[in-house]
């Protein structure tokens, strides 16, 4: 009798155990390092507006990845890279069990958290900004620049500036305006490798912090007439800069701006000015793509939508968010398939997830995202999984995609961020990696 | 009853001079030091190294740095972060540009190379005073700022202008976890905080004072002014230099100049305000309010908005943190001009005398 009680006992408390192990299990968490206040607030609100609603809509819509539901909590860094390595360390913890990448969107931040995430094993994805040249995953395992990066953004305008040359820059002139910091500066030496290659004349001219005076700088523009000027802003100086292109006279719709300069926050500012202006981009704006128009319906529709201020929903930075939350929980799935489905994954299998992914057109079809990103195929060496941008051009309105994907050139850009890895990896004592044999 | 210094007889001038004259003090120091060195890293978990420890001993340092100048010698200055990038920078470059250099030398460097740059840049102080300096050191935060991101042998080429520190070895050891770097710091933080509590009480310090408070009287004294206020920018470079680079080594692993902005320059400022304008623990309570209350009150709110069931979204408890914050700092400044430190005097008295006070 005794013997069965115990039994019983037994199994009761086994099956308790199971389930509790099992639920424990089926929540895949997000750390989400984000920033709502401080100077770039705004900004913030739309991309992790977007981020949190997407992951609410594979929630609502699918209960979850593969059945696995995802969790999230947030911290306020207020762009500052002391509040993000706080927050990190806060979250880290609960990160250990599971984790999503997480998405500082900020260059700052991510520097800083480059070599802890690393240690602990969290993945880290820098969608468009931070350190390039993580692109060579042999020496930086866990950090992931997917899409595209400044260089490869550069390489890819100027491509598109010669398909509108008909072919040949040669003899051209153009300027390339940036901000006068990490990020104005990253692109320069891709830029003068195209130069070589594509024998134009390259001048630099760069923009003081914040930048809401450029007089000087356009002036010069003006005396050294370019064909083109590559725009590398940011915050207030973009519409400085448009601004100050229509007063001296210099074609908007001969200058193209980088991914940070081509939000509706620039343009609309600029008023008339920026008609015609163009920009680089790796994701669209806009409520015509279904999964944006689907996130309204089910995620607003339900109440539990992110954002206070809903004329945001579709915007590009909104979209952006939405595009980063899909690469995340796309790279999950990948996992899932490896290591098994209905689990949540750790730190380590994500990271397996981001180095695997293979997002097809028809994928992203699937989950109603056409063109909304460009495919990605990421691997060992290649972080980066894409390097493709789209132009983008303001009609006074809005924002009017102009051209197909375009792929900045590779073989050129994809070597420098080879050396400048290996000479991280041996500042700082790390051991490459032999991506041959990560296959 | 704790803190009566009755029967405390001092026989010798040594006695009479030392550091802490009262046995509690010292009894207290003691064992403070005992906790932090040796309880501490025991205890504390990777979060309250990395997060909370490490960058409050940093910014203490730097606040130290600061308040030698502002607050001893009366030199106002916005020029702090500036000074720490120079350090940061600085100890970087030795790294990478001498073979084999100890760390704790290249540290040594930096802050003789941050203080090399506070004279150049304190050479104003001979001239102006007040605002008016503040307003030439300010020169020096956006020149040096600019100077780093300019010319990029200082970052050795780097296409973003960003460094990585490299690794921390002393005598073969490496100083990699968390609680490595915490001790490491700590030592760098204590003795400096000493070498500064001595150095204040010295003719050096009594030289900085009579300056601060009428540099013409100081100087029918026979104080020579120049060379005052010099060594007092160099010493207060000297510290910030080796905060930067700690804060470079120990906290963030890699900076970049925009990071040393006017902002921080002026945390460190706040730091001194509130903790206490001419005093070494104010420098430590400075960093204390200005780094732990935002942390602490960003774990709290959230907590207590769901005790009290209220909807708050992550943006409003942010902002509600700053508002908090404000407030707080407006209230502690009205309470008590003179600092946190004043505070901690002021209870000292009372606890001498408690619990008979005439």
């Amino acid at each position: 009798m005794s013997k069965y009680r115990k039994s019983a006992l037994t199994a009761a408390v086994s099956i308790a155990l199971l389930s509790q192990g099992a639920f424990a299990a089926e929540e895949q968490f997000f750390p989400i390092v984000s920033y709502r206040i401080g100077p770039y607030g705004a900004n913030g609100q739309s991309f992790f507006g977007g981020f949190v609603d997407y992951l609410n809509y594979v929630n609502l819509k699918e209960n979850g990845i593969n059945g696995v539901k995802i969790t999230w909590e947030e911290c306020e860094t207020e762009y500052n890279n002391a509040k993000g390595i706080e927050c990190y360390e806060r979250m880290k913890d609960k990160a250990k069990l599971s984790t999503g990448p997480i998405h500082p969107m900020s260059t700052g931040i991510s520097y800083a958290l480059i070599d802890k995430t690393a240690a602990d094993k969290i993945p880290m994805a820098m969608v468009g900004y931070g350190r390039t040249d993580a692109v060579d995953g042999s020496v930086f395992p866990y950090a992931f620049p997917l899409v595209t990066t400044y260089q490869m953004q550069a390489s890819a305008i100027i491509r598109f500036i010669k398909e509108k040359e008909k072919g040949s820059l040669e003899g051209k002139k153009i300027v390339f305006l940036y901000h006068d910091s990490a990020y104005g500066k990253e692109p320069i030496v891709a830029l003068q490798e195209e130069a070589k290659l594509n024998k134009f004349e390259l001048t630099l001219i760069p923009v003081a912090h914040p930048g809401n005076e450029q007089g000087a700088q356009w002036l010069k523009i003006r005396q050294e007439k370019p064909d083109y000027v590559i725009f590398w802003g940011w915050g207030v100086m973009n519409q400085t800069a448009i601004k100050a292109a229509q007063k001296v006279g210099f074609p908007r719709d001969r200058m193209i701006g980088s991914w940070w300069a081509g939000s509706e926050e620039d343009t609309v500012p600029a008023g008339d000015a920026a008609k015609g202006y163009m920009s680089a981009t790796w994701n669209v704006a806009g409520k015509d793509v279904p999964l944006i128009a689907d996130i309204e319906k089910v995620v607003y529709g339900a109440g539990k939508g992110n954002l206070g201020d809903t004329s945001k929903i579709g915007t590009i930075l909104y979209n952006r968010g939405v595009s980063a939350a899909v690469l995340s929980v796309e790279a999950i799935r990948k996992a899932q398939e490896k290591y098994g489905e209905g689990k949540a994954m750790s730190g380590e299998q994500v990271r397996w997830g981001l180095e695997n992914l293979n997002i097809t057109d028809a994928r992203l079809k699937e989950i109603g995202a056409t063109n909304l990103l460009p495919e990605i195929k990421t691997s060992c060496d290649n972080h980066e999984g894409s390097g493709k941008i789209k132009i983008q051009q303001w009609d006074g309105e809005k924002w009017v995609v102009v051209s197909d994907w375009i792929e900045g050139n590779k073989t050129l850009i994809h070597p420098l961020f080879k050396i400048s890895a290996q000479q991280y990896a041996k500042e700082k004592g790390i051991t490459p990696r032999d991506c041959a044999k990560e296959m | 009853m704790l803190y009566r210094e009755a029967g405390q007889f001092k026989t010798s001038y040594a006695a009479d001079q030392q550091l802490f004259p009262i046995r509690q003090d010292r009894m207290g120091i003691l064992i403070l030091l005992a906790v932090v060195f040796l309880v501490i890293p025991g205890v504390a978990s990777e979060y309250w190294f990395s997060a909370i420890l490490i960058p409050f001993l940093i910014f203490s340092l730097a606040a130290l740095g600061l308040n030698i100048l502002t607050g001893y010698a009366g030199q106002l200055s916005l020029g702090s972060a500036a000074f720490m990038a120079v350090g940061a920078y600085a100890a970087y470059n030795f790294q990478l540009r001498i073979d084999g250099i100890p760390i704790l030398v290249s540290f040594v460097c930096a802050g003789l190379t941050a203080a090399g740059v506070g004279i150049l840049f304190g050479l104003p102080s001979l001239w102006i005073k007040g605002f008016y300096l503040a307003v030439a050191t300010l020169a020096a935060q956006f020149f040096i700022v600019w100077c780093l991101t300019k010319f990029p042998w200082f970052s050795n080429h780097s296409s973003s202008g960003v460094i990585s520190a490299q690794q921390l070895i002393i005598f073969g050891y490496e100083f990699a976890s968390p609680q490595e770097k915490y001790l490491l710091v700590l030592s760098i933080v204590v003795v400096m905080a000493l070498a500064a509590k001595n150095m204040v009480r010295s003719s050096t310090g009594r030289a900085w004072m009579a300056v601060r408070d009428m540099d013409v009287a100081a100087s029918v004294i026979g104080i020579r002014l120049m060379p005052t206020k010099l060594l007092a920018f160099a010493v207060s470079s000297f510290y910030c230099g080796v905060a930067g680079a700690l804060y470079a080594f120990c906290y963030l692993g890699s900076v970049e100049p925009d990071g040393f902005s006017l902002d921080m320059s002026f945390r460190i400022l706040f730091m001194i305000i509130i903790g206490g304008v001419g005093s070494i623990l104010g420098s430590f309570l400075g960093a204390a309010f200005i780094l732990l209350l935002p942390i602490f009150l960003d774990i709290a709110l959230p907590w207590a908005a769901g005790l009290l069931g209220l909807p708050f979204s992550n943006a409003t408890v942010s902002h509600i943190q700053v508002l908090i914050f404000g407030a707080l700092i407006m209230f502690f400044l009205i309470v008590e001009p003179h600092g946190l430190a004043r505070l901690w005097q002021i209870t000292k008295e009372k606890l001498r005398l408690w619990p008979f006070p005439h």
